[in-house]
């Protein structure tokens, strides 16, 4: 049998073409094909995780059920009850695959854990944010059907974006009317374009044409050199314009099915500061942490008055969170430092800001200072992202 | 009602602007961050008795001082 993987090949985006276009004709009419829709997806579902993947296929299929059965439980507990510790023990259940997946390679000579598939990552912080909001009440009816739709919605399957699910609910309950589907259709077109140009042009070129001279330059010349540090602007270019490109074809594919998937960049090269550029870099995984993880963290310290420094909790959220994020990408020593650092840069922006709010008629402001704020915040993160390519490994560990 | 929101929003941005112009986007304008989103949620508690669950927090839906009054007089 077949394998494509999502959005790789022109072979995917023709079935995909094909595939939606009785949902697009649906929609243009104001009707949803319920039981076309869910054959449509369950077909692209065996393309991506069947064939020669069929183990992940199987792993997919465990997974959903086993946090289907999670959140059937939990909801029915909060019913009746809220006790934290419950909350707690839910939390870890749902993401005890994931870490599974996630250390076996640490412990077993680099050897893929047998419960891993693509897009596990994913699927874990929508069931996350859905056990969160069930305990805060704001997911008041349970829907296993509706739920298993969002968990497995297959355009974001493999790389997100991370929707949610009360949005995801909305917008799958409903038609949207003719005139905002055209426009959510044309937006899908130019999305479509956009990403093809993104990631088989740009991230091609970054990734398949300049890195490897840039890297062969930088290995030959050994230790640091402005090869090193080339590498990490070539590094952002391409994962940007590939995963940028990939979220696009996600979001596009989403918008043809009459749902509004979020989007995932939002102009990150123009940010000011480090805090602006996480508002605008790989927005819904930024935006999952800062309200899953960093304001309940804070909330939860306040509310308890663990330490009288608002600053000092707002670090330890940053210092938290960020930390969490690099040991979620993997367990090697370059990720936790690119969270480390991340989280050192957040530190230093808030403290910036203190100290311009205070000292405001001292600090210029104006054309020039804006630019070479984004000048700043481009080189930082095009270091940061240096640290997370692994490359410093390969440069200093390796060789 | 609208005072006190409107007392408790400038006091944690720091600024009276707030107070001055009810449409202005606090996000955008970075009066308001994470960090003051939770002492505001906070504060609803303590001062309002409101209870603001941190997942009914949708930026788009707070991010002007009007619509935060409307918010929160809905949740009474």
């Amino acid at each position: 049998m077949i394998n494509i993987q999502p959005y790789q090949n022109p072979e995917y985006f023709i079935l995909l073409i094909i595939g939606l276009l009785p949902i697009m004709i649906g929609l243009l009419y104001g009707r949803r094909f319920r039981t076309y829709e869910t054959l449509i997806s369950i077909a692209f579902l065996v393309l991506t995780f069947g064939g020669v993947k069929w183990h992940q296929g199987i792993a997919l299929i465990g997974y959903v059920i086993f946090e289907l059965l999670l959140i059937a439980w939990y909801f029915n507990y909060r019913q009746k009850h809220n006790k934290s510790w419950v909350f707690c023990l839910a939390v870890i259940l749902a993401i005890v695959p994931l870490v599974i997946v996630k250390l076996t390679p640490l412990f077993d000579f680099n050897k893929e854990s047998i419960f891993g598939f693509l897009g596990i990552s994913y699927l874990t912080f929508k069931v996350v944010g859905m056990i969160m909001e069930i305990r805060d009440g704001m997911i008041k009816e349970f829907h296993p059907w509706t739920t298993l739709q969002f968990i497995i919605f297959f355009p974001t399957i493999s790389s997100g974006p991370i929707d949610r699910y009360r949005r995801f609910k909305e917008d799958y309950d409903n038609i949207p009317d003719r005139e905002k589907y055209v426009r959510m259709l044309e937006k899908a077109v130019h999305y479509l374009f956009l990403g093809f140009m993104y990631k088989f042009v740009l991230a091609y070129f970054f990734g398949q044409y300049l890195m490897p001279k840039v890297d062969a330059l930088a290995i030959a010349h050994g230790g640091w050199s402005v090869w090193v540090f080339l590498h990490g602007y070539v590094y952002a270019m391409d994962l940007f314009f590939d995963f940028a490109g990939y979220s696009l074809f996600a979001v596009a594919t989403s918008y043809v099915m009459g749902i509004e998937t979020p989007m995932n960049f939002n102009k990150p090269w123009i940010s000011y500061n480090v805090k602006d550029f996480w508002n605008r870099w790989h927005m819904t995984l930024s935006f999952w942490f800062r309200d899953y993880i960093y304001m309940r963290l804070v909330f939860f310290m306040m509310k308890k008055k663990w330490l009288k420094s608002r600053i000092a909790m707002a670090n330890i959220g940053y210092l938290t969170l960020f930390l969490i994020m690099g040991f979620w990408h993997g367990e090697t020593w370059y990720y936790i430092a690119y969270g480390l650092f991340q989280a050192i840069a957040m530190i230093v922006c808030d403290a910036w800001q203190r100290f311009k709010k205070k000292h405001r008629e001292m600090i210029p402001h104006n054309k020039f200072t804006e630019a070479f704020a984004i000048f700043l915040t481009f080189n930082v993160m095009c270091f940061s992202l240096l640290i997370f390519s692994g490359f410093l490994n390969t440069i200093f560990v390796v060789h | 009602m609208k005072d006190q929101i409107l007392d408790i929003l400038a006091d944690i941005t720091g600024s009276d602007e707030v107070k001055k112009d009810l449409d202005v986007n606090i996000f955008q304008t970075g009066l308001l961050d994470s960090m003051g989103t939770v002492q505001l949620l906070l504060e609803f508690q303590n001062q309002l008795g409101v209870d603001v669950p941190v997942s009914e927090f949708d930026r788009s839906e707070w991010d002007t001082p009007n619509k935060i009054i409307a918010k929160v007089e809905s949740m009474k």
